[in-house]
């Protein structure tokens, strides 16, 4: 539908509401209801790698360890302790006394089980990392495991506390399966599924007897609902009439709307996902400008970060200076230098790389098309007469990528979001070790990528991720832009807290 | 009579054959269905994993024909997406969308052919004139516009139905009637012209003359000949209705057969999309056979000729 019809009626609608009567029934049954656009294939996250599967999984099923969204630390959840034996052994103790939904026994089988499922090729799981860098576990006792990588991971816990490594009962699953799971989900979770109907809705009860010492807490709302809506128009009507109590991914002007009414909350929070304007630094798309590090720095220079993050981003937004999420492990933009908006200077380095009266370019985008226009509007202000080329992200990826060495891009706004893991691994190191995503395939720039990625010591690790990131700014491969925010909207009866990681904890929300 | 009929049949088979090759083509050349699954945050490597997995990467005609053989021993297949037996998916779909497209024909034709009447009863008064807008309306107005004006007024502001889910018939009321408004004015029309021909006949003056009612001339003679071209629409429109369905299902969370079809294209599920082909396909074809043996029950001539 075309997007100014519909904030049209999404602003018809909150003008019609502000005096609407309110009917808000979810505190009064304690039940929340919250809902998403996309119709998603699974419950059993091994199988379903969305973000709203990575959502509910949260509730289901628990990690071996819990990473706090406020300080991202890690905490003890499933596992109460763990241990590096050596670079490529950990070692977990595991909780005692923990019970699944059906009151299948939690202990060092179901570890053992979960994690060689996820490792094993033939079980075909949509997340890819057990494959990627689980070896085998080891049992060393009925609450104690020793899991053996593949390759040195350093990073590894921050897949321990993800969804992707969520541990299952080892008989129930043995049992029913996938389809099983779908339909029947059995986790340790705070929360318990009492009923499914796939891509539409799963209503979740609060589980009394989840764990002691859980790092999530007891749930604190009786019943969560999940509803899938796909239109954005219909999921506010919702909200406006009390049907759904909670929505996320709010537009800027839907949530301007929204906030005018009195039985709603709107806020806006940052997210790990950061924007960034990437240049083929490496030719990879032909005999581009975008070769000559003068010219990248002009780009560098042309954009307004601030005004676009105040102005247009809004929220939690701010300006980064180096190819990360600042709260990421290693992220440090102290040696970094600082592209401050000067067209007069971005039009100074044009000349000096052999272009005193602009050039022609493709620039390609694929989201919050306001923002790519932004930018091409900065980039002719100084002569780089920029040509919006908005297409699906998918499309957009296969252009980068290419064959794998040639690419068909060479000015492109992009962004990513780390699958929220807290590591630069999952970002710095994703776009810059000579993927097929690298347009730059600067040699140091992977060699101190490395030897961070496969490093134990956090203090080495820290040191070359610095040298990378620093050489990537000098270099203007990227000019990072700012973190996202996200607008979330919901009745002001409920107490909810919006995390960084783009994970709401329903869990954690109550009523007040 | 029955020459003819297996005739039809056959031709619509090797239709249904033809439309399913070219959308498993098509949708293979467009889309992938291993970057779908693998997620937004997969490097080239992941996905190329899961394609390799799912055997994705064997060569297009060998998955063809696997598909096709297993569809003719009635295994549609699996979807990759959902990873659920087609079959099964697509039968709680299709209660929807057949309840929709089949609530919204109904409508369609309650509203259209009395108005169509009454408007080539009183031909040029302002009767027909209203039967007219009201027929213009619902050709001029796109039909999600429509749609979410009703979702604010007897969703939002008056709170008499709901907004969206399909759990009971008052689910239903909002997209039948948006739905429904949009056939209504070929209905309304081919009613309508349709009467005012009958009406002007000789058989009609005859009846007349012999001093017949007006009720029993309007409804047992004028309608019973002026319906027959309606019926013929009905079957299409149907088609339409269904296909139009995409929309209102999308607006009012219905989760029927036409969305579910328009999410497996852009996540190239070949086995949903290919399903969904061969079912409306089989679909047409009854509701062609249906309309023919219906206009022959409603008009000798056509079952003698």
């Amino acid at each position: 539908m075309n997007k100014h019809l519909i904030l049209l009626l999404a602003s018809m609608l909150g003008v019609a509401l502000l005096w609407a009567p309110s009917a808000w029934a979810g505190k009064a049954n304690d039940t929340l209801v919250y809902t998403s656009e996309r119709e998603e294939p699974n419950i059993d996250v091994w199988y379903n790698s969305s973000r709203e599967g990575i959502v509910v999984s949260r509730m289901i099923w628990d990690q071996l360890i819990y990473r706090d969204p406020k300080d991202m630390s890690y905490k003890p959840h499933l596992a109460t302790a763990w241990e590096w034996k050596n670079n490529l052994a950990l070692d977990f103790t595991l909780r005692k006394g923990v019970k699944f939904h059906n009151g299948e026994p939690f202990d060092a089988d179901d570890v053992k089980f979960s994690l060689e499922f996820l490792a094993d090729p033939a079980n075909k799981t949509i997340s890819t990392y057990g494959r990627k860098f689980i070896k085998s576990v080891e049992k060393l006792g009925s609450h104690k495991v020793r899991v053996h990588l593949k390759v040195i991971t350093p990073h590894i816990l921050e897949y321990f506390a993800s969804s992707d490594f969520v541990i299952y009962p080892n008989e129930y699953y043995g049992k029913v399966g996938n389809k099983g799971m779908d339909l029947k989900p059995i986790g340790t979770g705070p929360y318990r599924v009492t009923f499914v109907d796939p891509g539409k809705i799963a209503k979740l009860e609060r589980f009394d007897d989840h764990f002691e010492g859980s790092a999530k807490g007891k749930g604190k709302i009786k019943h969560i609902v999940w509803k899938t809506i796909p239109d954005k128009v219909t999921q506010v009507a919702e909200l406006l009439t009390g049907g759904v109590d909670w929505i996320w991914r709010v537009n800027p002007d839907q949530a301007k709307n929204l906030k005018r009414n009195p039985n709603l909350t709107v806020v806006s929070s940052e997210t790990m996902r950061i924007g960034y304007v990437g240049m083929d630094a490496a030719g990879r798309s032909g005999d581009s400008p975008m070769k000559k590090l003068k010219v990248r720095q002009a780009v560098s220079h042309a954009i307004n970060r601030e005004a676009m993050a105040k102005n247009l981003a809004g929220g939690g937004a701010r300006v980064i200076h180096v190819a990360c999420f600042p709260s990421q492990f290693g992220c440090n933009d102290s040696a970094a230098p600082r592209y401050e908006y000067n067209q007069a200077k971005a039009r100074k380095l044009l000349a000096e790389a052999g272009y005193p009266n602009g050039f022609d370019i493709d620039f390609y985008a694929y989201r919050e098309r306001p923002y790519a226009e932004a930018i091409v509007g900065y980039l002719h202000e100084v002569g780089i007469r920029a040509k919006l080329k908005f297409m699906k992200y998918k499309a957009l990826r296969g252009k980068v990528r290419g064959d794998g060495k040639k690419s068909e891009t060479s000015l492109l706004f992009m962004t990513w979001g780390s699958g929220s893991v807290n590591d630069i691994s999952a970002i710095t190191s994703f776009f810059f070790k000579f993927s097929s995503d690298d347009l730059y395939r600067d040699e140091k720039v992977r060699d101190w990528l490395q030897t961070g990625d496969t490093t134990v010591s956090p203090k080495v690790r820290a040191a070359n991720y610095k040298q990378a990131l620093t050489r990537i700014a000098e270099q203007a491969y990227w000019l990072p832009l700012y973190t996202w925010s996200m607008n979330y909207a919901f009745t002001n009866e409920l107490d909810f807290t919006p995390t960084t990681d783009e994970i709401p904890r329903f869990f954690t929300a109550k009523w007040k | 009579m029955l020459a003819f009929s297996v005739k039809r049949l056959l031709v619509a088979l090797l239709v249904a054959i033809t439309v399913s090759i070219i959308s498993f083509t098509l949708l293979r050349m467009t889309g992938d269905i291993a970057a779908e699954m693998a997620g937004e945050d997969a490097s080239a490597a992941d996905i190329e994993d899961i394609r390799h997995l799912y055997g994705l990467d064997r060569p297009l005609p060998i998955q063809y024909f696997e598909w096709a053989a297993r569809a003719l021993t009635g295994d549609l297949g699996e979807s990759l997406y959902f990873r659920r037996n087609v079959t099964e998916l697509l039968g709680g779909r299709m209660k929807v969308t057949m309840t929709l497209g089949a609530s919204a024909l109904v409508f369609a034709l309650v509203l259209a052919i009395p108005l169509g009447v009454v408007a080539a009863i009183r031909p040029n008064t302002w009767i027909d004139r209203l039967a007219l807008t009201t027929s213009v309306f619902g050709q001029a107005l796109p039909s999600f516009w429509f749609a979410l004006m009703m979702m604010i007024l007897f969703g939002v502001t008056l709170r008499w139905l709901p907004i969206s889910g399909s759990e009971t018939w008052k689910h239903f009321v909002i997209p039948t009637i948006a739905l429904g408004y949009y056939g209504t004015p070929a209905f309304m029309r081919l009613t309508r012209a349709g009467m005012m021909e009958v009406l002007a006949s000789d058989y009609i003056r005859t009846a007349r003359a012999k001093g017949l009612g007006s009720l029993s001339i309007f409804f047992k003679h004028a309608l019973r000949n002026a319906i027959i071209p309606v019926v013929s629409l009905a079957a299409v429109q149907l088609g339409f209705l269904l296909g139009g369905s995409v929309i209102m299902e999308s607006i009012f969370a219905l989760h029927g057969l036409g969305y579910l079809a328009y999410e497996s294209i852009l996540r190239s599920d070949v086995a949903v999309v290919q399903a969904v082909v061969l079912i409306f396909s089989l679909f047409y074809i009854v509701l062609t056979l249906f309309a023919d043996l219906l206009n022959g029950f409603l008009d000798p001539r056509i079952r003698i000729g």
